[in-house]
């Protein structure tokens, strides 16, 4: 009895994946539990382990494979006591009849080694071995536009390339619309970005092929440049009572193997700002606004392949000491892209910080659909007025940037001010 | 406290009743609110009973013709109320049909007025009192009616909707229709037929204002051949009832006015949308004009609910309630959780349009004129009737076939028809259309012999300079 191992949906938004690693092969005996693969969705690298017990008789779909819709079949498994033959993929007999080849997956970017005791096609197949489902339409402007329809995923029924799809892949504009209802936002699956044609003008280049993180990074920083009306509000803050604070806590915590790190009191700070100011830690939704009533934190966490932001939920509840700890465990496993998507999911604000790259002061774009992000700059020895005399204190520059559809810009003063107020006199961060 | 449900329609029309029998076939809890009848105006009072009304019309014009087709048919009489009572019966039988589906369902029905309380909250106040529902996702398919002329509101004496034409008092002499579209021409077509003197008055410059102008021009002989007076550009300024009838002042398109006197009067110049007094405001449910605001997935700006149909954007078809009706059944499926649905945006161009008017209407997608001012540079193709066998054969040789194609890409981007049978015929191009072949599928299709439908194989080759048989 041959058991037929499916594209897990790891995360409940999660369509498709890229198989990224085996770490079976064919012909391994599995137990329960054993990881079977490594999947990549948007964000994340995660393992995917076997629920039953048996030998993977054939790997249907190879690694590095991208956009494997969930429910696909990557891989059969003879089950106990099955013989460890490969198992034809397809559940009808392999007649010698035209019937098209059963497409194992929906139309993939990488060419995909055709999976072997398929029955090939009586008539020739269009593009990379594999049936490519496509319009008529969809076929007559690829092949005038000079596409390669294997490239392209459709959104038409089953993965059905279309005429939009084409359209989208050579960047044009889809042809005159006329009076289509009175639809606002094209539903469903919003198209990603049209692609944009590359010029390199003849310049010698590498083309690096876009990760799914670089592609949701695309994706949602053009959406929110694009859509929400940013506000920007800069402050400079005096960090000589924190760092003095921090340093005395340090010392206690030393015992608990516990350091703060100025960016762990940074995120409290801003916890606690947005309770005192709760106008700004909202979310912008069309016909409404949801002001939350805790603060869950995301925090941009630089790793090789982007930028992925963990979120420590409720901080204005937790000591600065637990936020530490949690920081340093997250930013740990985002290294090496083992978050689970609920860990990096959600959040009701941002904050970004370059001071640790010698970032004077920048203004960041905010995360859709939060409402806030906080900029934070490196803190640096500057010439200061204390009581009128001119003196040296450190120094950093804060901006916030607000979406200004939700915040005003005096409700965003005011939590600047509120942060400010908690960065400068410390205590109350402690309270 | 009452069961949750996970969907309730407010409205049992044609998008009603499909997208509830949808939602169940999904194994969602259904429920459904009505206030009236089960089934809506389309099978109540609209797309069915007239269409069994107009079969009355066709015979008794057939009979009236037996000569033509070597017959003869003697002291042939029109019995006004036995034509309403076929169509009343017609119209009963749908009505249970309905009944049965949604028992079949397992979909409750609550009979009574529904009004949204919020959220996921319905008000239904029927015969047996008052009582709240509440459901994860409501529907609403409220449907529309048809406008009243501000100065002359129907009566249902002399003044009639479409609605009093249905159930006539009695058979009108002379008729005034006011309007050109579907309705006005059909019930139009239908008096005519069945003995009245029939004036129609349009305000546009030509009948079925909606159609590609060849079509207009078309049926527009085409009356006048069977004896109605057409006023294009035409505006009445004035409708006065008496015991006796109505008297019109119309204003001409050589701005001259003229005053005519008529047994009775039709008003069909349009719809307005059953969207008061359901709690659309209370919500902040975005509406345009009366009509509810939706996306391709028929999503309102209130999560949670949802509209289909006439209450929202044209067009205003039966056949586009029940296709929204789906597709919003299995977007709501999908949003409880359901991942084997995938539900698709409709494309408007992919909707057709039929009227059943003697010679009958259809068409699908762009006139040669829109098509034009989208910027398309088009192929039009046009097939006579008087070329098809089989029109000539039936006695309905009139009518024509016009295709328009973009010609960068081949794109089928309308079709256009008049004439016998066109309305059982327009959803070949319709598949089309949705399945986006190019004129070469059609070319390469196998039309069969000898029917009417060649006559679109034939339109298809015209556009390309390839037709047969002209």
């Amino acid at each position: 009895m041959s058991i037929e191992i499916k594209m897990p949906a790891l995360s409940p938004t999660m369509e498709e994946g890229t198989l990224a690693k085996w770490l079976v092969k064919e012909g391994d005996t599995v137990q329960s539990g054993d990881l079977l693969a490594e999947i990549e969705t948007d964000k994340a690298t995660m393992e995917f382990e076997a629920v039953d017990e048996g030998v993977i008789g054939q790997i249907v779909v190879p690694a590095g494979t991208e956009g494997v819709k969930v429910g696909t079949v990557i891989a059969v498994m003879a089950g106990e006591g099955g013989t460890t033959a490969p198992a034809p993929v397809a559940k009808a007999a392999p007649e010698p009849s035209p019937a098209p080849a059963p497409a194992p997956v929906a139309p993939v970017a990488a060419p995909v080694p055709a999976p072997a005791p398929v029955p090939t096609p009586a008539i020739a197949p269009v593009a990379s071995g594999n049936r490519v489902k496509a319009s008529p339409i969809a076929r007559r402007l690829a092949k005038a536009r000079n596409i390669d329809l294997a490239t392209l995923t459709g959104t038409g029924p089953n993965g059905r390339i279309v005429k939009v799809d084409v359209e989208a892949a050579a960047g044009v504009a889809p042809a005159p619309a006329v009076a289509i209802a009175t639809s606002a936002p094209a539903a469903a699956a919003a198209p990603a970005p049209a692609p944009i044609a590359a010029q390199d003008f003849g310049i010698p280049h590498e083309a690096i092929k876009l990760s799914n993180m670089r592609k949701t990074i695309a994706r949602r920083l053009t959406e929110s440049k694009q859509t929400v009306p940013h506000i920007y509000l800069t402050v400079d803050v005096r960090l000589d009572a924190l760092l003095k604070l921090r340093t005395e806590l340090n010392a206690s915590l030393a015992s608990r193997g516990v350091k703060l790190s100025v960016n762990d009191l940074l995120i409290k700070a801003l916890a606690q700002s947005l309770m005192i100011v709760p106008e700004c830690n909202v979310q912008f939704a069309g016909d409404q606004m949801l002001q939350f009533s805790r603060a869950d934190i995301s925090v941009a966490v630089s790793i090789p392949s982007g930028l992925i932001t963990p979120i420590i939920k409720g901080a204005n509840d937790k000591s600065v000491s637990a936020i530490s700890t949690e920081m340093a465990d997250l930013a740990a496993r985002a290294k090496e892209g083992k978050l689970q998507p609920q860990e990096y999911q959600g959040g009701t604000a941002s904050l970004s910080n370059m001071g640790m790259m010698g970032i004077k002061q920048f203004e960041a774009v905010i995360n859709p659909p939060q409402a806030m992000i906080m900029a934070i700059g490196a803190g640096e020895k500057r010439p200061y007025v204390i009581d009128d005399a001119l003196g040296i204190a450190t120094v950093m520059s804060a901006t916030g940037s607000f979406d200004h559809r939700a915040i005003d810009g005096a409700d965003g003063a005011r939590l600047m001010s509120a942060f400010r107020e908690l960065v400068e006199k410390p205590l109350g961060m402690l309270a | 406290m009452s069961e949750m449900y996970d969907l309730i329609v407010l409205g049992s029309g044609p998008g009603g009743y499909v997208a509830a029998i949808r939602a169940a076939q999904l194994g969602l809890k259904t429920a459904i609110v009505e206030r009236e009848n089960l089934g809506g105006i389309c099978l109540n009072w609209g797309c069915i009973p007239t269409k069994a009304l107009l079969r009355s019309a066709e015979i008794y014009h057939y009979m009236q013709h037996a000569s033509a087709y070597g017959l003869a048919a003697e002291k042939i009489s029109a019995d006004i109320e036995a034509v309403v009572k076929r169509s009343r019966g017609v119209a009963k039988q749908l009505n249970q049909g309905v009944t049965h589906l949604m028992k079949k369902n397992k979909i409750a029905v609550h009979m009574g007025v529904g009004t949204l309380k919020g959220k996921g909250q319905l008000e239904v106040t029927g015969e047996k009192g008052m009582e709240t529902l509440s459901a994860r996702h409501i529907i609403i398919a409220t449907g529309a009616r048809a406008r009243d002329l501000p100065f002359a509101p129907a009566d249902g004496k002399r003044i009639w909707t479409y609605r009093h034409a249905m159930t006539p008092p009695e058979m009108p002499s002379k008729l005034l229709v006011i309007g050109s579209g579907a309705i006005g021409i059909e019930f139009a077509s239908f008096y005519n037929d069945m003995g009245a003197d029939v004036t129609v008055v349009e305000m546009m410059d030509r009948v079925v204002p909606v159609e590609d102008a060849d079509v207009s021009a078309f049926l527009e002989k085409a009356l006048t051949k069977q004896g109605m007076t057409i006023m294009t550009g035409a505006g009445v300024e004035e409708l006065k009832t008496s015991a006796t009838g109505v008297s019109a002042k119309i204003k001409g398109k050589d701005g001259k006015i003229v005053s005519g006197e008529y047994s009775h009067c039709i008003v069909a110049v349009g719809i307005v949308p059953n969207s008061e007094n359901i709690g659309l405001e209370a919500l902040g449910i975005e509406q345009v004009k009366g009509h509810i605001k939706t996306d391709g997935l028929c999503r309102t700006n209130v999560e949670g609910i949802w509209a289909i149909g006439d209450i929202t954007a044209p067009p205003w078809l039966a056949h586009k309630a029940s296709h929204e009706g789906v597709i919003a059944a299995e977007a709501i499926a999908q949003a409880l959780g359901n991942k084997d649905v995938h539900p698709h945006a409709m494309d408007v161009r992919n909707i057709p349009g039929c009227t059943y008017c003697h010679p009958q209407i259809a068409s699908v997608g762009l006139t040669e004129a829109k098509a034009k001012e989208a910027g398309y540079k088009v192929k039009v193709g046009t097939f006579p009737f008087i070329g098809n066998g089989k029109a000539i054969a039936l006695g309905e040789a009139e009518g024509f076939i016009k295709t328009v194609f973009d010609e960068a890409t081949g794109e089928l981007l309308g079709a256009h028809m008049i004439g016998a049978e066109v309305t059982e015929m327009i959803q070949g191009f319709t598949i089309g259309k949705t399945l986006e072949t190019t004129e070469a599928e059609l070319m390469h299709t196998v039309f069969p012999h000898p029917t009417i439908s060649e006559s679109m194989h034939e339109s298809v080759l015209a556009a390309y300079g390839r037709a047969l048989h002209i």
